[in-house]
């Protein structure tokens, strides 16, 4: 059984396990951010780069030089391995960087989007992020397309974790859906629009991340943060029928798979279940949901504004001792 | 000129003319196939050995041991191995694999062979970039000549070995030269790296153990067998044996693939009538990529001499001393030299445009970050330019760099951070002067387009 160290504080961990399990293992703060990794698909993560550690020292068998940023959630635990997350100030920064090439493309329609206080970017981004883009460019664009009857594909959105394909991949019996193009022009489509029929394929707008994937049912209904969650249960013949209903007074928004702490669904449930279930007398519930994985939007959680604001006033102040040309009092906040 | 053991009697020296050494009949005049004779009596073990005493080191670009990367293929009984030459050679600036492919193919095939003996494969490819297909061709009709001679096939020469050797052209993919790229694309999927470990050698080819090599590094196990690998260890300095095959191209009078003897002083290569004599039109020399574009560049006074003032060699060490604060890499082999009109931003511009075009999308640094360098080089090259865009592109890099699944990310993220650490100064004169750019509309002529007012 191998011993890791992470941020101080060690866990021994069965053969095999990589870092990011042996730190959901210890939990808490040193737990690095996953975007693409889950645990209940095979051959996830890898992809994102957001759960990179620095591994400060290998192992006593490993000759390799350290210290090296690996992604945590594909690099196995050695005996006597030393990971740092949150103590090492320069991981932080490089994390930082990777959020950053994330939402280099990503539309930031936050306001429009179904996913928002759901959002794992978005928790991501005020989390690990900076307040400010460097990018001035303009951004990729596709247009939002079907795929499927149900389900809306909005690639812009998209940060290419492939977890809804390896779920086509793994959860159905047929490859529905791959990735087209290359470099950032690549886009996760079906080939022909309405491919992806299956009747679990409802579940890969549960492993999305972002709001790429979304219920048709659901769209523009509510805010996620309107609707009150409910643990429910219903006899279904192809799934476990163990799922969470959005509910807005009596009526049921949607449906979806309960979720653990990291966001990531305890049982798949079907097609049947997701959307067309919509009545609450379909429904037997257990009662209120307790959401473990909080959400930045859900929970008020906006320290990170406040450095925008001082970020805000200084370049307002730097803009200002430039004389910019824009006529006087124009910057200032007081005169509307 | 040194020893020649790869692309020698392909000319004749006094006439110039082809000798025909692209045929079974004429490599066997030359001596072709003796290498394979005297392997097949020998044990794979043995052969492995020798290839480790010679020094011979990987000719694709990471300069890996080659007896090594052999020692650590997995030998699980009954798992079948398989070896893979890597002839994806779309590295810009290099280009020897497709002259030794062209003029001497059965050198490949007979370092396949000996080497597939070696390792235990029975059935091994030759993954060949898909815009040469002339070269697939010249390849499969060797294949053919080598069949019908009884060197490949069942029992090759009566040693009781068998092999099957496939070429199979890629659909021309920078990323499908990366090793595991390579495989996805040979198992007939899109060619995104995959994610190590396990490395090939545990799980390449249909999840089998694997060895991935490149062009020049199996051709040169025919002369390793057929001169002992003492003797082949003498040639060259240190660490770096044997001979290299260098593309040098740019600014000189006699662009082209040369074979040097590893240690000759980049000086001599430069400027010596037997390689690539001297700078065109005498210009001055400004700048040197010296192992194919991902290496970093280096400017004429550090590509010479070292930092600390010794001649630079032709050598993985020598071209290395410094680290990348004053050094570079010999990389693949390709030398592209600059004299003092080019202009290392634009330059530079080109090669993150192909870095860019050339990602493959899965990692978010390589997928995101090569499109940003490229859009603020465009940015500067137009005018628009700021000296914090110059702060922002180093930044970038080293974000990219280390931290992407392949080293695509690092190919991408070290010339930018090389011609930012070495002509600083001639990116703030774009960014500071741009009225005196002269040919700000150059995006447009590269791409054969009308200017926008």
């Amino acid at each position: 059984m191998p011993k890791v160290t992470i941020d101080g504080q060690t866990i021994e961990v069965p053969n095999g396990t990589t870092i990011l399990e042996a730190a959901r293992m210890i939990g808490g703060k040193s737990v690095p951010p996953a975007m693409c990794y889950y645990s209940k698909l095979k051959e996830t993560g890898g992809y994102c780069r957001t759960c990179i550690v620095n591994v400060s020292k290998g192992s006593e068998k490993d000759p390799r030089p350290m210290p090296k940023p690996v992604p945590s959630c594909r690099t196995t635990v050695m005996d006597g391995m030393e990971v740092q997350n949150l103590t090492s100030p320069a991981l932080l920064e490089a994390r930082a960087g990777v959020v950053e090439f994330l939402l280099l493309n990503h539309p930031l329609d936050c306001p429009i989007c179904d996913q928002a206080g759901e959002c794992h970017l978005q928790d991501l981004g005020y989390e690990n992020g900076k307040s400010k883009t460097r990018y001035e460019f303009a951004r990729r664009e596709f247009e939002p397309i079907d795929i499927g009857e149900k389900i809306k594909l909005h690639m812009k959105r998209c940060i290419h974790c492939f977890r809804c394909v390896k779920l086509a991949d793994q959860l159905t019996p047929n490859r529905y859906q791959g990735m087209l193009n290359r470099g950032d022009h690549s886009e996760i489509s079906t080939y022909i629009q309405h491919a992806v029929d299956n009747e679990f394929s409802g579940n890969m707008i549960d492993v999305c991340p972002v709001g790429a994937l979304t219920d048709k049912t659901f769209r523009f209904k509510s805010r996620v943060w309107f609707v009150k969650p409910e643990d429910a249960h219903r006899k279904c013949p192809t799934c476990a029928g163990k799922a969470r209903i959005w509910l807005k007074g009596e009526e049921v928004l949607r449906v979806t798979g309960r979720k653990d702490k990291y966001g990531e669904v305890i049982d798949w449930i079907c097609n049947e279940c997701r959307f067309d279930k919509k009545k609450t007398s379909d429904w037997v519930i257990e009662g209120p949901t307790h959401i473990d994985h909080h959400s930045v939007i859900s929970m008020n959680h906006y320290e990170t504004l406040v450095d925008l604001k001082h970020e805000t006033d200084n370049h307002r102040k730097q803009l200002t001792n430039k004389k910019v040309n824009l006529g006087q009092g124009a910057l200032d906040p007081n005169n509307s | 000129m040194g020893r020649q053991l790869l692309i020698d009697n392909i000319k004749d020296p006094v006439t110039g003319a082809l000798t025909g050494i692209n045929t079974l009949e004429g490599y066997r005049a030359h001596g072709g196939y003796k290498a394979l004779e005297k392997a097949l009596k020998l044990k794979p073990e043995e052969i492995v050995t020798e290839v480790q005493k010679s020094g011979l080191r990987g000719r694709g670009g990471a300069g890996f041991p080659t007896g090594m990367k052999w020692s650590f293929i997995a030998k699980p009984p009954g798992v079948p191995r398989h070896l893979v030459c890597n002839a994806d050679e779309s590295e810009p600036g290099t280009f020897k694999d497709r002259y030794l492919m062209h003029h001497k193919p059965h050198l490949l095939i007979e370092g396949m062979i000996i080497s597939s003996f070696a390792l235990g494969a029975n059935l091994s490819y030759i993954y060949i970039r898909g815009e040469m297909m002339v070269q697939y061709h010249i390849l499969q009709k060797a294949i053919d000549e080598a069949y019908a001679a009884g060197l490949l096939g069942k029992n090759i020469l009566n040693s009781g070995f068998d092999l099957d050797l496939h070429v199979h052209p890629g659909a021309g993919a920078y990323i499908c030269g990366e090793e595991t790229g390579l495989i996805e694309s040979l198992e007939g999927k899109r060619g995104n790296p995959r994610i190590k470990p396990p490395f090939p050698a545990i799980s390449g080819v249909w999840n089998r153990p694997t060895v991935v090599n490149n062009v020049e590094t199996l051709a040169a196990i025919v002369p390793i067998l057929n001169m002992g690998a003492e003797e082949y260890a003498k040639i060259g300095i240190g660490k770096s044996t044997g001979t290299k095959l260098i593309s040098a191209s740019g600014h000189i009078n006699k662009p082209g693939v040369y074979e040097i003897e590893l240690g000759v002083p980049v000086e001599e290569f430069i400027y010596s009538e037997s390689y690539c004599g001297g700078m065109k039109g005498g210009r001055k020399l400004k700048a040197v990529v010296a192992g194919g574009s991902s290496v970093p560049i280096l400017p004429a006074e550090l590509i010479l001499k070292t930092a600390k003032g010794e001649p630079r060699l032709m050598t993985y060490e020598s071209l290395g001393d410094g680290g990348f604060a004053t050094g570079t890499m010999l990389g693949s082999g390709g030398f592209i030299v600059m004299d003092e009109s080019t202009s290392v931003v634009k330059n530079l511009f080109n090669f993150t445009r192909f870095y860019h075009h050339e990602s493959c999308g899965q990692c978010s640094p390589c997928r995101e970050g090569t499109g940003w360098m490229e859009k603020i080089l465009h940015k500067i090259l137009d005018g628009h330019g700021t000296v914090a865009d110059i702060d922002l592109l180093w930044d970038i890099q080293g974000k990219i760099e280390g931290k992407t699944i392949c080293p695509l990310g690092e190919a991408a993220a070290w010339p930018v951070a090389a011609a930012i650490r070495h002509f600083r100064p001639e990116f703030e004169e774009y960014v500071k002067n741009p009225g005196k750019i002269k040919d700000v509309k150059h995006y447009y002529r590269l791409n054969n387009l009308e200017p926008v007012n």
